[in-house]
């Protein structure tokens, strides 16, 4: 994907088909074009790409006949109500008016705007124009719904509420989630796969769940009474150790538990004063892409 | 009262016609047009000059009505004339018109981003601007050449046939010279509107191209004396095509074939901005 002389998309290949995918990277690294590609909005310089099998350039507008999209910026028209603007969009999409506007009520119900849905959208606030608009993104029961960052501008409570939002709508099985976000934590809560992006380059893509079972389990002790021989004892459970004072770092093994740490502490009379254990989070995945 | 399950659910019904799309549109925006009451107002403005046409046609075929008020038969004759002031009359209204309602069609999805909202969905930029200009062009045609049209009719239901075969050509003057006039305004109003955003400016800017661009015409004529500022004139240009169209003899600085490539050129100017402008992101490259 080109803009005049710049390449924002390139040497991009990947098969996506997870239920709930994220799109990380840091601004500019080509994930909204990426949005706006797949949509049609942009025509791609070079190259293919297929939405349930049917390619961007020919089968554009049946490809958009079963995606639901939310912009990242405002995007509403003023002087509409809530339920005519959502009633409008989802006959735009093919539903008859009488459909249309019932699930028009139904899904600003199931957003939460069900009392102020004859409001103008002008005098929403921001949370309510980001439902307002998740609302017009599934009213017409997309297959594949497409989140270009949602929670942009929300108060930790708004977000709150709207990241419950896609997990629910993840959670139905209905309809597959592409959600594209710079922020690690909203995509680690939502998505169960992850793409990362990096000036308009794939740096990662993975489960993150498998990530999460596959990834390695740390475990740092602050010990008292413990002499070296603690470590070894560790150690002979097949974990790594690495000591240093009175605190020993620890890369616990397959099958290893922290109880088995305590059982192993209580045999030898090491009283544990402290301990911390992490897994490697979505943070160490995208800093591990961002060669950070 | 009805009660609404909060819960996602698909949708697997039948869709409407893929074709029949620009209609939502259509019916969305005419609804928010006569929301207005200074528009509906306007737009029944609109019906007194046809309805007063509509007064003289009958006055004409009643000889005994305007011997009694002491008027001559003569003074009032239904043709070619009768019809270009019907149409000039309704062309400055259409253009009132359109002053009002053409700038609150585009400038507020734009405003407020909502393109991206309509192109997302199995609607094209093709379809969005049939929908935004039907608005207008419906609306102008109930104003310009349908009431000609019917009372083109009268008059000929009146005269007898021989007068409507005589003059039908007259009825193909009215249709052309009103769809040509209705393009025109349609597409710049919405191309301005478009470019602008901003429903009021683009409203103002509507007349300032109208009455600018025909003062500026005059000043280019009398500063380089020459007969190329009546481009600019918009106004001047449909005049020829209109005298041309209904056979007035009126002397004209410029040719009806110039005039009607002028007014074409400006029908694809205006497009062509619009194509421009109406998408779902601009492209900064």
């Amino acid at each position: 994907m080109r803009f005049g002389k710049r390449d924002i998309l390139r040497a991009l290949t990947a098969e996506l088909r997870g239920r709930s995918i994220g799109l990380l990277g840091p601004n500019g690294a080509g994930k909204s074009t990426l949005i706006n590609t797949l949509l049609g909005f942009y025509k791609p310089s070079a190259g293919s790409a297929r939405v349930f099998g049917r390619d961007i350039r020919a089968d554009t507008r049946r490809i958009r006949g079963l995606v639901g999209y939310m912009p990242e910026n405002d995007a509403f028209i003023s002087k509409m109500s809530a339920v005519s603007f959502v009633q409008m969009m989802g006959e735009l999409s093919g539903l008859p008016p009488n459909v249309a506007l019932e699930r028009a009520h139904e899904a600003l119900f199931y957003v939460g705007l069900a009392e102020a849905r004859y409001r103008q959208l002008g005098t929403y606030s921001l949370g309510m124009k980001q439902l307002a608009k998740l609302a017009q993104a599934i009213v017409h029961g997309p297959k594949l719904l497409i989140l270009d960052e949602p929670t942009n501008g929300l108060d930790p409570s708004a977000r709150q509420r709207m990241i419950r939002m896609i997990r629910e709508i993840r959670d139905t099985g209905e309809m597959r989630i592409l959600m594209s976000s710079h922020l690690l934590r909203d995509v680690e809560d939502t998505c169960e796969e992850v793409l990362i992006l990096k000036k308009g380059q794939i740096a990662h893509y993975s489960d993150l769940n498998e990530e999460r079972r596959a990834n390695r389990r740390f475990l740092e002790l602050e010990t008292y009474g413990a002499n070296g021989d603690f470590a070894g004892v560790i150690e002979g459970l097949g974990c790594e150790c690495a000591v240093t004072a009175n605190r020993i770092k620890v890369v616990l093994a397959e099958g290893v538990e922290t109880q088995d740490v305590f059982r192993l502490a209580a045999e030898r009379q090491v009283r544990i004063r402290r301990m911390n254990f992490r897994r490697d989070t979505l943070e160490d995945i995208f800093l591990k892409a961002m060669d950070v | 009262m009805a009660i609404y399950r909060r819960s996602y659910k698909p949708y697997t019904g039948t869709l409407t016609p893929a074709w029949s799309r620009w209609l939502v549109l259509f019916r969305y925006s005419r609804r928010d047009v006569f929301r207005s009451k200074v528009q509906t107002a306007l737009f029944t403005i609109c019906f007194f000059y046809p309805l007063l046409c509509l007064a003289f046609i009958y006055l004409a075929h009643n000889i005994s009505f305007l011997a009694q008020i002491g008027v001559s038969g003569d003074l009032i004759s239904i043709d070619n004339t009768f019809f270009f002031r019907l149409l000039a009359v309704q062309g400055v209204l259409a253009f009132l018109l359109t002053a009002f309602v053409g700038p609150g069609l585009i400038s507020p999805d734009l405003a407020n981003g909502a393109l991206p909202l309509y192109f997302c969905r199995p609607f094209s930029r093709a379809e969005y601007l049939v929908g935004k200009s039907s608005v207008l062009a419906i609306t102008l045609s109930q104003i310009t050449w349908i009431p000609a049209l019917i009372l083109f009719a009268i008059q000929a239901g009146f005269a007898g046939p021989r007068w409507a075969w005589n003059n039908l050509w007259i009825a193909g003057s009215l249709i052309v010279g009103s769809l040509i006039w209705i393009a025109i305004l349609s597409l710049l109003a919405m191309a301005l509107s478009a470019w602008v955003k901003w429903r009021i400016v683009a409203g103002a800017l509507l007349l300032a191209v109208m009455f600018f661009g025909a003062g500026f015409g005059q000043a280019i004529n009398a500063v380089l004396r020459t007969q190329t500022g009546y481009f600019l004139n918009l106004a001047y240009l449909m005049s020829t095509v209109w005298s041309d169209l209904f056979g007035i003899d009126s002397e004209h600085w410029i040719s009806v074939g110039d005039a009607w490539i002028a007014l074409l050129l400006y029908c694809g100017i205006c497009l062509f901005l619009l194509m421009r402008k109406v998408r779902a992101y601009e492209v900064v490259r």
